[in-house]
């Protein structure tokens, strides 16, 4: 089944029978229609006509969600958010109009609503479309707004330029974001990302304020001669999360002084070496 | 005691105003869209402003533990530019179904020509077809006759009077706007106009149904605490608690209410998915400890920082 088809199908189960029967009927009058304001009137209706609860997926439908669309991750959804989506969807073709018809809605959105087409974006057509708008909701100070693209959202690491990409990272602890959630972030990391958090780092620590140790993560793997001076830092330093953090990075590091530094700390070599310690561990304690 | 500010244009204000505010025991606003002290002329401006009102102001009150709510029209002022008038109404209906949008206002007359009279209609029309409550301006001159004007207009146009809010009301129009079943809004100007003491007064005569004050505070100089502030006041002048309660909370949610968009849960129980969106996130602090729930330390705060 297509997203759309899902989306529809999840929400068959989960709308009381005017609801649903009034989402079919407007997909079906969007689909075919000329005129932008029909979409433009639906969608904001659709809040009052559905509520606002909880989508709850189960697991079979999640699996049914990733294999439908690879990395689409709907299990925060909402019933409004579904049913927008289904809507946005019946009118993805052509393109060129839906792309028109998406930036309008992203101009006079809500809050609510931008959260909403921002999680859409891994199900749009012609998906390098909307490189400029995903960069826009990274820019924003709305942290709804912003995690909408950069949590459980497969669409930054797949369309992004690396430069766009590093400011989504680096925003993320701007904003107080946890970065586990990034899907890609361990793919998408690179050497120049590294510099601009080591160099973040190094701010925050002249201020006296605390740095997130999740932000090693993406070091790691380039650490060499100076970053690896800031592990070893954090190692010496830092609180159990950040030396295991650190530990993780340096055993990801190709710099043999990485190597000797974790041959120091032989309990936190052990448990990388076991499995016990992982960044999925370290990020659900 | 918790608080509404009904009237307020928080776009104007800073984060100080929103910590006060919240500190005095305002848990909701209502900010109506109107001019920014010079006209708009484009078309485009207006809908960035717009579109700031149920976006980003919302979610700058929600740092604080405030519920933005807002209102919005083509002002009366800018109503006299008609060709940015005609775009303007092009572009409202777009806004006016959005979550949060409580009525149709804040609209009505200014001068009162010719071109505030067609746009007024024409907005009046669009409530009546969208099913939407219309807080009406009244004229700061030639104000009996305008607000009588604007309420019969509001009637002529297919208005019940209980779904009309006439704001800026005062000792010379108060009678009319209650007669007619219409709800009266007062705002509280610090040194002009409708001041604090006026208003204990005007509780005193005229009791407290479907009376409530606002602030209207904006770019100007304004007092974002004046309802708190005058609550307070009329306490101390002897006006009973259940009277207070009523002007300064309970009819505006009453009113306003009436939208389904204004409910008292949204604040006292707010449901998951709303926490998600609004309820969430400091930038607005950089840095600085989150304060979502200042509201409940109201009572001590109250003396120290409210009232400096």
């Amino acid at each position: 089944m297509t997203p759309e088809h899902l989306l529809l199908h999840w929400l068959s189960s989960r709308l009381a029978p005017p609801a649903l029967e009034w989402l079919n009927a407007q997909a079906v009058a969007v689909r075919g229609a000329d005129r932008d304001g029909d979409l433009y009137l639906s969608f904001t209706l659709v809040p009052r006509k559905t509520g606002k609860a909880d989508l709850l997926l189960s697991t079979e439908e999640l699996a049914a969600a990733r294999a439908a669309r690879a990395g689409w991750d709907p299990s925060d959804l909402s019933v409004d958010q579904a049913a927008r989506l289904v809507l946005l969807l019946a009118t993805q073709t052509p393109a060129d109009r839906f792309a028109h018809r998406l930036e309008q809605l992203c101009v006079t959105a809500d809050v609510a609503e931008l959260v909403l087409l921002y999680r859409g974006l891994p199900l749009y057509p012609e998906p390098e479309r909307y490189r400029l708008r995903a960069a826009e909701g990274i820019r924003t100070n709305m942290r709804a707004v912003f995690e909408a693209v950069a949590h459980r959202n497969p669409y930054a690491s797949e369309q992004l330029p690396e430069d766009a990409w590093n400011q989504l990272v680096l925003k993320a602890l701007f904003v107080g974001s946890a970065l586990h959630p990034i899907v890609g972030l361990d793919r998408r990391a690179n050497p120049r990302l590294a510099r601009m958090l080591s160099d973040y780092a190094h701010e925050r620590w002249s201020a006296s304020r605390p740095v997130s140790h999740e932000l090693w993560r993406c070091v790691g793997p380039f650490a060499e001669g100076d970053l690896v001076d800031d592990l070893a830092r954090v190692l010496a330093k830092g609180s159990p999360p950040e030396k295991q953090a650190a530990a993780l990075a340096l055993s990801a590091s190709p710099d043999p002084n990485a190597a000797a530094l974790l041959r120091a700390a032989p309990e936190l070599s052990a448990a990388i070496a076991a499995g016990t310690l992982s960044w999925p561990s370290l990020t659900a304690a | 005691m918790r608080y509404i500010d009904p009237h307020i244009h928080m776009q104007a204000r800073t984060t100080d105003d929103y910590e006060r505010m919240a500190a005095a025991g305002i848990v909701a606003v209502i900010e109506p869209a109107f001019w920014l002290g010079q006209p708009r002329t484009h078309v485009g401006t207006y809908i960035d402003y717009l579109s700031a009102l149920v976006g980003w102001e919302r979610f700058r009150a929600a740092q604080f533990g405030i519920r933005h709510y807002c209102t919005l029209g083509l002002n009366s002022k800018e109503a006299n530019n008609i060709a940015l008038a005609e775009q303007v109404m092009d572009i409202l209906p777009r806004f006016l179904l959005k979550e949060g949008v409580v009525a149709v206002g804040e609209i009505g007359y200014d001068d009162q020509t010719a071109a505030e009279d067609r746009f007024y209609r024409e907005q009046l029309e669009l409530a009546v077809d969208l099913d939407m409550l219309v807080m009406v301006h009244t004229p700061h001159r030639d104000k009996r006759a305008g607000t009588i004007r604007s309420m019969e207009v509001a009637v002529e146009m297919g208005m019940k009077p209980e779904r009309v809010i006439i704001d800026h009301n005062n000792e010379e129009t108060v009678r009319d706007v209650l007669d007619r079943g219409f709800w009266a809004g007062f705002t509280l100007y610090p040194n002009t106009k409708m001041g604090n003491e006026r208003m204990v007064e005007i509780a005193r005569q005229y009791g407290s149904e479907r009376v409530f004050i606002d602030s209207s505070a904006d770019w100007g100089v304004s007092d974002p605490l004046a309802v708190p502030k005058t609550a307070k006041l009329m306490l101390d002048r002897g006006i009973s608690k259940a009277d207070v309660e009523a002007i300064c909370y309970g009819n505006a949610l009453a009113a306003y209410g009436q939208s389904g968009q204004f409910n008292e849960s949204d604040w006292l129980d707010p449901v998951p998915v709303d926490q998600r969106t609004l309820f969430e996130g400091n930038s607005v602090l950089r840095g600085q400890t989150p304060q979502v729930s200042a509201s409940a330390a109201v009572d001590q705060r109250l003396a120290e920082v409210a009232f400096k």
